[in-house]
This record gives C-alpha cells, sequence and structure tokens, in this order.
C-alpha cells in the first residue's frame, strides 16, 4: 500500500516521533493554564531544555541523562516566569513573550560550541510481545521510551485533573481564585507548582526535538513548536486527552508535509512549510467559532490576596 | 513580613523611574554574564552603551547608524503600543514588517526602471498597505470568530517568512543576479531609493515617519475621542462597554494601525538601509519592538527615547562582537533580562511596599 510513495505504516510510526516534543509541551501548559495562568514563554523553555539536554547528553553520552537536565532546566527557567507573574504580579502576555526571548537568548550563548556535533540518540524500546505484532508492532509499540513517557504523562495527568483532590484544588484555583483563597487553599504556591510541571514538561518537549527527532543543535531549532503547543491547548479545549489527539493530528500534517517534500511534489517547499501553521489557524478559527468552551474561568487574570 | 500594598493610583514618579531602575539592573545582570564569559564587565558596558557614541574611532560611523536602528524599532513600537493599551495583543509584527517590505518593493520593482516622483509614495502606500492586511488576518479573526489573537498573529510571522523565502527565489528574484536568491538592490534605482535626508545623518524617511508617528500618536492618545476610547478599554473594559465603545471597530483600528507602521517601517527599510528583497531580510525589529513599547511605557516619548536605547544595544552590541568576541546571542539575552527587569519593577507603580503585618 503505498500513496506518493509514502508507507502509512512509517507515516504514523514518525507522526509520533514527530508529535512528541509538542504534545509534552502542551500538556505541560494544560496543567499551567488549569492552574488559571497563561504562560506564552513555552517556545524559550522548549529551547532552553533542547540545548541543555544536548550539552548534557553529548558530555555524558547518556541521552536519558539529558532529558532529566533539559526537564529541570525548563523547571528552573519557569521559576522566573512564576516569580514574576505570581509575587510581582506582572503582564502573563509580556513576561511569557519576554522569557521566550531570554530563553533564545540563553541557547544561542549555551549552544554556541555544540554546532554540528551529533548527540547520543535514544534506543527504541520494542514492547515485548506488543512489538510482534504485525504492522501495528512497527508502527505503534517499537518507539523509543520518551514517546511512551509523553503517552503517560499524559494519561497521568488526565486522571490526577478528573479523579483526584490535587486535581480538584488545582481546577477551582484557575476557576476562581477569590474562591479558592477564601476556601484557604495556597492560589500562590498551587500556581507556582503547575507552572513549574509546565516548565519541565516543555524542557522534556524541547530535548526530545534535539536528542531524538533531529540528534543536533541548531540555533532556534524549535522553530515554533511551543507556539503551536499554546494553539493545541486551546484546540484541546483544556482536557489533558484531546491533547493527544491535537498533537497527533498536528504531528501527521508535519510528516505528510515533510514527505510530500521529499517526494518532490509540484508544490513549492516554501508552501509545505508554511501549511502547518495554516492549518493551525485554520483549527483555532474552528475551535473558537465554536465558543471557546473549557477556559478556566480565572485564565490570565491576576490575583492579589488583599488579606 | 514584607508585603505589597496597592496604591489607590498608580504613581507617576515611579512610573518614570521604572525604566531606569530595569536599565541599571539590567547592566548589573549584563555585566555578571559578560564576567561569566571572561570579559572585562566595566569595559563590556562601556563599549555597548559609550563608545558608539562618544568613541571617536567609532562615533561617525554609529551615530547616524542610531537613527537607523531606532527609526523601525520606534515606529513599529508606537503602532504596537496603542493595542497594548487597549488589551489587544499583537505580536506578529515581524511578519507584517515582512510584508510591509514585500508590498513596497514589489510596487517599486513593478514598474522597474521607470523613474517618476511618484514611485516612491506608492511604494510608502503599498508598505503600509502590505502590513495593514497582513494584521487584519488576525483582527477579522478575532472579531468574527473570537479567535485568540495572539497566537494568530505569532503563527503568522512563520507564514510570512515562508512567503518571504519563497518572493526571494521566485517572483521578486533579480533577473541580472546570476541565479542568487534575492530582488534587484533598490539603492540602485533612483526613484525607489529610500535616500538619507540628510547626508550621513542616518535620517532617512523611514526615521522622520517615526517621529511623525510619535507626535501623531501623542495628540490621538490625549487628545481624541479614539485615544480615550483606547485607555478606556485597557483600564475598564466593563466602562467601555457601557459607554458604547464598539470592541468590533476598536480591535480593527488597534491591529490595523500597529500593521500599517509595521508595513512601513519595512517598506523603509528594504527601500533603504537593507536595498533588496532577501531570504534573511528580516532581523527580528518585530520582536524587539515590543521590548521597546514597554521600556517606553506604551507612551508615544517614552517610546522614543526607548527606541533609540535599543538601537544604542544593537550597534554596542555588534561593536562587542568585534571589538570583545562577545557572542551575538548575549545581547538578545541582554535585551530579552531588559523586558523581564522591567516588568519586575512594574509592581511599584501599582504597589507599595509595606513591612510588617496587615492592619
Amino acid at each position: 500500500m503505498n500513496l506518493l510513495g509514502i508507507d502509512p505504516v512509517l507515516l504514523i510510526a514518525s507522526l509520533m516521533v514527530s508529535a512528541t516534543p509538542i504534545l509534552l509541551a502542551a500538556i505541560g501548559e494544560t496543567v499551567v493554564e488549569k492552574s488559571g495562568v497563561l504562560n506564552l514563554g513555552v517556545e524559550g523553555m522548549m529551547i532552553v531544555g533542547a540545548v541543555v539536554g544536548f550539552i548534557t547528553a553529548v558530555n555524558t553520552e547518556n541521552p536519558l541523562l539529558g532529558f532529566v537536565t533539559a526537564a529541570i532546566a525548563g523547571a528552573l527557567l519557569s521559576t522566573i516566569f512564576a516569580t514574576l507573574v505570581l509575587y510581582f504580579k506582572s503582564n502573563q502576555v509580556a513576561t511569557g513573550l519576554g522569557l521566550t526571548l531570554v530563553g533564545l537568548g540563553v541557547s544561542a550563548l549555551l549552544g554556541k560550541p555544540y554546532e554540528g556535533i551529533k548527540s547520543p540518540t535514544i534506543k527504541a524500546f520494542e514492547i515485548p510481545l506488543l512489538s510482534d505484532i504485525p504492522v501495528l508492532g512497527p508502527m505503534l509499540f517499537s518507539h523509543d521510551l520518551m514517546v511512551y513517557i509523553s503517552i503517560l504523562i499524559v494519561a497521568l495527568v488526565w486522571y490526577t485533573l478528573k479523579y483526584t483532590r490535587v486535581g480538584l484544588v488545582l481546577r477551582a484555583v484557575g476557576e476562581n481564585h477569590d474562591a479558592a483563597h477564601a476556601l484557604g487553599y495556597k492560589v500562590i504556591r498551587i500556581r507556582f507548582m503547575a507552572i513549574m510541571f509546565g516548565g519541565g514538561c516543555a524542557g522534556l518537549g524541547g530535548a526530545y526535538i534535539s536528542l531524538a527527532r533531529v540528534p543536533q543543535w541548531t540555533e532556534g531549532m524549535t522553530t515554533g513548536a511551543g507556539w503551536i503547543a499554546l494553539a493545541i491547548v486551546v484546540f484541546a479545549s483544556w482536557r489533558p486527552l484531546r491533547t493527544l489527539v491535537g498533537a497527533y493530528l498536528f504531528g501527521g500534517i508535519t510528516v505528510l508535509q515533510l514527505n510530500l517534500q521529499a517526494a518532490g511534489v509540484a508544490i513549492p517547499v516554501e508552501y509545505l512549510s508554511m501549511s502547518p501553521f495554516l492549518i493551525t489557524i485554520a483549527v483555532l478559527v474552528i475551535i473558537s467559532a465554536r465558543g471557546n468552551q473549557g477556559a478556566p474561568a480565572s485564565l490570565g487574570r491576576l490575583f492579589h490576596a488583599s488579606s | 513580613m514584607i508585603r505589597f500594598e496597592k496604591r489607590l493610583k498608580p504613581s507617576r514618579a515611579t512610573t518614570i523611574l521604572t525604566p531606569f531602575v530595569a536599565v541599571l539592573l539590567t547592566m548589573i545582570a549584563g555585566g555578571i554574564m559578560f564576567a561569566a564569559l571572561g570579559k572585562d564587565p566595566v569595559e563590556a558596558i562601556r563599549i555597548i552603551f559609550w563608545d558608539p557614541l562618544f568613541d571617536s574611532n567609532f562615533a561617525d560611523y554609529s551615530r547616524p547608524q542610531l537613527l537607523v536602528k531606532a527609526g523601525p524599532l520606534i515606529l513599529i513600537a508606537i503602532g504596537l503600543s496603542v493595542g497594548f493599551r487597549a488589551g489587544i495583543w499583537n505580536i506578529g509584527a515581524e511578519g507584517q514588517y515582512i510584508m510591509g517590505a514585500i508590498f513596497g518593493a514589489a510596487a517599486a520593482l513593478a514598474v522597474y526602471p521607470a523613474e517618476s516622483a511618484l514611485i516612491f509614495p506608492a511604494m510608502v502606500v503599498a508598505g503600509a498597505l502590505g502590513g495593514w492586511l497582513w494584521a487584519m488576518i488576525p483582527a477579522i479573526l478575532r472579531v468574527k470568530f473570537r479567535t485568540n489573537e495572539i497566537l494568530v498573529s505569532l503563527m503568522l510571522v512563520y507564514v510570512a517568512e515562508s512567503i518571504l523565502a519563497s518572493v526571494a527565489q521566485g517572483v521578486l528574484k533579480n533577473p541580472d543576479g546570476y541565479g542568487f536568491p534575492g530582488s534587484r538592490n533598490l539603492q540602485q534605482y533612483p526613484s525607489a531609493f529610500n535616500e538619507e535626508v540628510f547626508a550621513n545623518s542616518g535620517m532617512h524617511w523611514g526615521v522622520i515617519t517615526a517621529f511623525i508617528a510619535v507626535i501623531f500618536t501623542y495628540i490621538m492618545m490625549t487628545r481624541h475621542i479614539r485615544g480615550f476610547e483606547v485607555r478606556l478599554m485597557g483600564e475598564a473594559p466593563k466602562a467601555a462597554q457601557f459607554a458604547g465603545v464598539s470592541t468590533t471597530r476598536l480591535v480593527v483600528f488597534c491591529l490595523g494601525f500597529a500593521g500599517a507602521m509595521a508595513g512601513l517601517a519595512g517598506m523603509f527599510e528594504v527601500s533603504g538601509p537593507a536595498g533588496q528583497i532577501t531570504i534573511d531580510f528580516n532581523t527580528g525589529y518585530g520582536f524587539t519592538a515590543i521590548i521597546v513599547a514597554f521600556l517606553g511605557r506604551l507612551n508615544p516619548i517614552g517610546i522614543l527615547l526607548a527606541g533609540l536605547l535599543m538601537a544604542l544595544t544593537y550597534i554596542g552590541g555588534e561593536l562587542a562582537q568585534l571589538m570583545l568576541g562577545l557572542p551575538g546571542a548575549s545581547i538578545q539575552l541582554f535585551q530579552g533580562m531588559l523586558l523581564l527587569f522591567l516588568l519586575a519593577t512594574d509592581i511599584f507603580t501599582n504597589y507599595r511596599l509595606r513591612f510588617g503585618g496587615a492592619h
């Protein structure tokens, strides 16, 4: 079965790989926004994760350690945002943008000596038995560990938000911070943790780009993935399981587009490479035309405990 | 215990003071960063902020460059500031800047090599139109479908970059360019060349337009009903609704104004300092202008000064790259830090520090 020289098994396998960075960043941002904070610094946290993970992996020859440090780096960077927004009550849109600018600068500075080096990549982790199933095996069950971890994180976030006390408190803070504060919940502390979780996830997502998808470091290599992750959150109506759908749909478009480029279809490369962004805009329009259901009521609003 | 207490009214003094404090803090943090990179921090700061203006070796070249770099920054930031005041977040000025440049250059190249005094004005109109049209996409989507203008305007930057790459290698490519990507050089096309108005001053038509935009916006924001509506919408959206301010009209106006200003900046850049449409024509003015707008406290006069300061960091940064071998990215980081410090110090305009518990 071949369409324009594109093998569907390979297509689905590679769309899972291409969707993983966005999925990781989007699920982290979902938690942040569920707590009522809009962090536009995803792109910056991703790229810092990408460079820190890459540097660690190259120096220790251990890609898994790279992912760990990338998550820590993303979380650390997000504390700048959290401090400014929560304690200094700065504007969330502007602060998020500032974080992106700083992240891009820091990453370019740190990554300069590492340009042109190949990183050690993580090996495929073939799930016993499942990976032996014909067609489905190589398609779904022969990926590297991070692909499964990302799905696991989505499942955990979904479960936590829906069925646990922690999730309930987090959602209460995001829906009505004054009421949550009146009930005695520590709004600022909960939001701080949510932002750090989002930073860690974005860092992981960035590292997945530099350690698995490209295995190389180039300046500004996330090329808008963080912004697309933000759009996926809206697309998913702030629901964890729908982010999975959104990210995989988007991954599919990206892979298809790259395959079409490689297949030499008579569409100029520039038009193909802008297509993911155009499709994201189109999807945003469709979603918003229905009304932004599910947006946390306190999203982006300032919280100041007067007493 | 230290805590913040809300002021009854924003403090005027701190509003003016905080940008200076932020610049100072950035210099200190930047100095630490330069020291970490193994450079003498004091020398680095001096090269960035002092030498471009006053060192006899560089000042002749750098002083005109100050206006060349400040022009587009001020023009774009002025446009953005109006929307930011109303709570309308256009962060895709970079894309509108690119489209303005493409439209402006296309208008000139369409009639090449004809010479006429009408060509340059036509380019100005085309440039503004290009940026305006590109900003109308997020505006209309926001008004019709309530789509988030932040994400749409930002996504369109990537689309505009793709279009830029496409035209630089396609329709606008120089037919006499031996196959290299990039358009004809407008500096060699007298009717389209955005020449310096005074020789060696760096003052081209874009800089003059920026100054006019500053004055125009100042009058609009302080004296005109539209400026009042913008401020009302930003400070008390509910009151604005009751007063009958049309959100639709305001969104279209703010995004359109910012788009047109960014488009103009792009057009003046391509017809002057840059000269031609190339794949890497855009250099991030659209994003730096966001910092300029905030550093200038969204106030036209403030933006004028902030634009000049930011232009100085560009020129000083290039000089520091040359003299000290500082990586180019450190200046980018420096500018980003400035924005964060500014936002951090911002709290003192609306809150005051209190020591001790609540009373």
